[in-house]
């Protein structure tokens, strides 16, 4: 931890901006490929930060690696792959679906599912049931007094 | 001696919470009035000490009492006043220190203005308020003591984090823990009525405010948050779906919810136990959101300083709270008899569906947020969740809300006709899709989020518009508008805010133009129809910190609009930089402008945004918190709350 915070504190030391002027492609297809690429790469070295807003020094070289291999003739799924093999999946800000990520991006509609059948089932049951009788006339004048206090 | 003398108080904090915890709960059990009227006295006592014990760090980091430990990593004498002050809360313990101060007071407010709350409720209300106090201070004293003090002082301090520099972060953690901490009352509140064992709309009634401010509070700490990385991170993000940002956002998700559900238990007494349960969890996530910051389990561009042993402590009152408040509920919620009967299409019906997909989108949020650790943990998977995730799986509840909520407002309570309702809303909808329909034209490129943001956009706040005209009755007597009670506009500009803030987000998200150019000094460019000139670029010295500032001039056709200095500032002795963007504010769009490095040529690295609407996430934010805000002092709190009024009120509950 201390030795990541030190090389954070190195990194940041030179003021840069995120993507740099000589870094973009001459041809703004290509360059609007990388930066589509580049916001779904995590910055290794940084905080929640992808390789598109940092400034640190690994997300420049990541940066021209996707542009080398988009030149290359890669499609963007194949420059993806090509970073997830030397820097493993860690490097994707969206979780692939594959084994147990599955559970990930199934749990919203299922736990939508679920919550709207025990709603349903609550408020089908609350249309049937008799109405309970309301407070009697002394706790009515009771919360009534209690309200105005 | 001052510092002593806080410490000391800190202390004897620790000592009247125990008190106020034990002797009230005990009081009420046993019905002996005299032990629960030491809850009022001892929770202002509480109040008193806590305050005096933070002057006097306030008073160690003003004066630079480099003795303390804390202001030694967190001060610096150069620094401007406003950052000493802000420094008091920009680190572990000193925030600490501020969390138990909300704590104390909103339970010293439990015991002023809960007067008219009957004896054993009130009792045990502040006496769990207490419980929360004790666990919080052990956790000061035992592992984040700022009043430690240093064998050797140094000469200096070593500053505070230049990101936290900056006005809208001085006070983004005050307004924060006001919302964290103010969860606490309505946890509170369902531990005591579950202790009651009874739920009526008295309680709703007693509840509902202090959702509702700790809810004002979230929002606006959320938005000063979000404005903040905007203006300062150097390229004009507003939302990061950061581990930290996460752990504000759940709980404000859960207290929206519960604000709504509070309603129901108000008006037609039924969803007692669901809002109950909404309580403990809105709560329990502000608790996971302070692990989560502080045990450093999950990096995140905020963490404090961490280390383990803090993570075990809250995660162990996590635990005790949550375990606690849980067993008990799933022992007492039987005993929460609904009454208001309704049918499937309602005002009710349409609160139950709000209030799912509140809560089913809080917890896509906290899945996405711990996953890391999860997979980790289960399968040996090192793996990141980030933007692109939270953006899919959390974006449709949002959309779905957004239709649905104009209709839902205006259901009538008990049973109604859908056709009926929807009909009342013809304008609206007529309107909403003009809307879509002429975005999508004058747009360049032809993507749907901006056409259908805006869309839900103008369909939330012209609902919402529709909906206060709709009480003036069938012949429009807009006379009676200004009898409305708040509540009603509060209704209105709190949804007409969500409106603005969607709007305001799909314009930003869909039509952000980006420029990033080499300039020469003396250079102009055009973006998207501006001219932007760089005039000069000069260093110059500020108070701890050195920079480089550019002159830049933006121009439409020959008239200059603004004249902008961004700035790439470098703190010596954090030995950080920071970029501050220049900025052109206007209600359409932000001209957004970054300056960068030398070029080998001379020329200046410039990035250039042309960002829309961006004013409008942050002013509907404002919105919604005004909304709240004029909610909270509805007549009907304010009576509540007990300001004694003579019997003028109309009989029963006003009719909403």
């Amino acid at each position: 931890m201390k030795y990541l915070l030190l090389v954070l504190a190195l990194l940041t030391a030179t003021p840069t901006l995120a993507v740099q002027p000589d870094e973009v492609l001459q041809d703004p297809a290509m360059e609007s490929r990388a930066r589509d690429i580049s916001q779904g790469l995590r910055c290794l070295v940084c905080r929640n930060e992808n390789i598109d807003e940092s400034n640190a020094e690994l997300a420049k070289d990541l940066r021209l690696l996707v542009r080398e291999r988009l030149v290359a003739g890669d499609t963007n799924d194949e420059v993806v792959d090509y970073v997830v093999d030397r820097y493993g999946e860690f490097v994707l800000l969206k979780p692939t679906l594959t084994g147990a990520n599955k559970l990930l991006w199934i749990a919203g509609p299922v736990m939508l599912i679920l919550a709207l059948i025990i709603g349903l089932t609550f408020i089908r049951r609350r249309g049937k049931e008799p109405e309970v009788a309301d407070l009697t006339e002394d706790e009515e004048a009771r919360l009534a007094r209690l309200m105005n206090d | 001696m001052l510092v002593e003398l806080g410490h000391f108080a800190l202390v004897m904090a620790f000592i009247v919470a125990i008190a106020q915890t034990v002797l009230p709960l005990w009081g009420a059990q046993t019905r002996n009035r005299a032990l629960m009227a030491v809850g009022e006295p001892a929770a202002m006592i509480q109040l008193v000490l806590i305050a005096f014990s933070f002057g006097a760090l306030t008073y160690a980091f003003v004066t630079s009492d480099f003795s303390l430990k804390v202001v030694v990593e967190n001060s610096h004498t150069l620094k401007p006043m406003l950052y000493k002050v802000s420094g008091v809360w920009g680190n572990h313990e000193g925030s600490m220190l501020l969390w138990v101060l909300i704590l104390a007071l909103f339970g010293g407010a439990a015991a002023l203005f809960g007067q008219n709350i009957p004896a054993t409720l009130r009792a045990r209300v502040i006496g769990i308020q207490g419980s929360i106090g004790v666990a919080f201070l052990a956790f000061i004293l035992f592992t984040s003591n700022p009043f430690l003090r240093l064998e050797w002082p140094p000469m200096d301090g070593q500053d505070l984090n230049p990101l936290l520099q900056d006005p809208g972060l001085a006070f983004h953690p005050p307004f924060l823990y006001l919302g964290y901490v103010g969860l606490s009352m309505t946890f509170s509140f369902a531990v005591a009525a579950l202790l009651e064992g009874r739920v009526d709309a008295a309680w709703g009634r007693w509840v509902r405010p202090w959702t509702l401010a700790a809810w004002v509070f979230l929002t606006i700490g959320i938005g000063l948050g979000s404005w903040w990385a905007y203006y300062e991170l150097g390229w004009g993000g507003f939302w990061f779906w950061d581990p930290v940002e996460n752990a504000s956002f759940m709980p404000w998700l859960f207290a929206a919810a519960l604000l709504h559900s509070a309603i129901v238990v108000e008006k037609r007494e039924t969803l007692k136990s669901w809002t109950i349960l909404l309580a403990i969890m809105a709560f329990g996530f502000s608790l996971i959101g302070t692990f989560l910051v502080r045990s450093g389990v999950i990096t995140s561009v905020h963490a404090f300083a961490n280390d383990p042993e803090r993570g075990v402590f809250i995660l162990l009152i996590l635990a005790i709270f949550m375990g606690g408040a849980l067993t008990l509920f799933s022992f007492r919620a039987s005993v929460m008899q609904a009454k208001g009967v309704f049918s499937v299409v309602s005002r009710e019906s349409a609160l139950v569906i709000n209030n799912i997909l509140l809560a089913v989108s809080s917890l896509v949020v906290f899945i996405g947020t711990i996953w890391p650790l999860v997979a980790e943990a289960f399968w040996e998977r090192k793996l990141s969740v980030g933007p692109p995730f939270f953006d899919a799986a959390f974006t449709p509840f949002f959309v779905v809300l957004a239709v649905l909520l104009p209709i839902g407002t205006i259901l009538p309570w008990k049973r109604a006709k859908l056709g009926a309702t929807v009909k009342k809303l013809i304008p609206s909808i007529i309107l909403a899709v003009a809307v879509m329909g002429l975005v999508w034209s004058i747009q360049t490129e032809k993507s749907l989020l901006g056409p259908i943001g805006l869309a839900l956009g103008t369909w939330l706040v012209a609902g919402a518009i529709q909906d206060i005209l709709l009480r003036t009755g069938k012949t429009m007597n807009l006379g009676r508008l200004t009898r409305l009670p708040r509540a009603d506009w509060g209704r209105l500009l709190a949804h007409g805010g969500l409106g603005v803030t969607m709007a305001g987000i799909a314009g930003l998200t869909a039509w952000t133009v980006e420029d990033i150019r080499v300039v020469q000094v003396g250079e102009t460019f055009e973006v998207a129809g501006y001219t932007i000139a760089l005039e000069s670029v000069d260093r110059a010295q500020g108070p701890n910190y050195i920079t480089t500032m550019a002159t830049m001039g933006v121009f439409e056709g020959d008239k200059k609009v603004a004249t902008l200095h961004p700035e790439k500032r470098s703190y010596p002795v954090a030995q950080m930089p920071t970029t501050e963007a220049g900025i052109d504010n206007g209600f359409l769009r932000d001209v957004y402008l970054v300056i960068g490095d030398v070029q080998s040529n001379g020329g200046w690295a410039v990035r250039t945004y042309i960002k829309p609407l961006a004013n409008w996430i942050w002013g509907g934010t404002i919105i919604m918190a005004i909304g709240g805000f004029l909610s909270l002092t509805d007549r009907r709190y304010r009576v509540a709350v007990g300001a004694r009024k003579a019997e003028t009120a109309p009989k029963g509950v006003p009719a909403e």
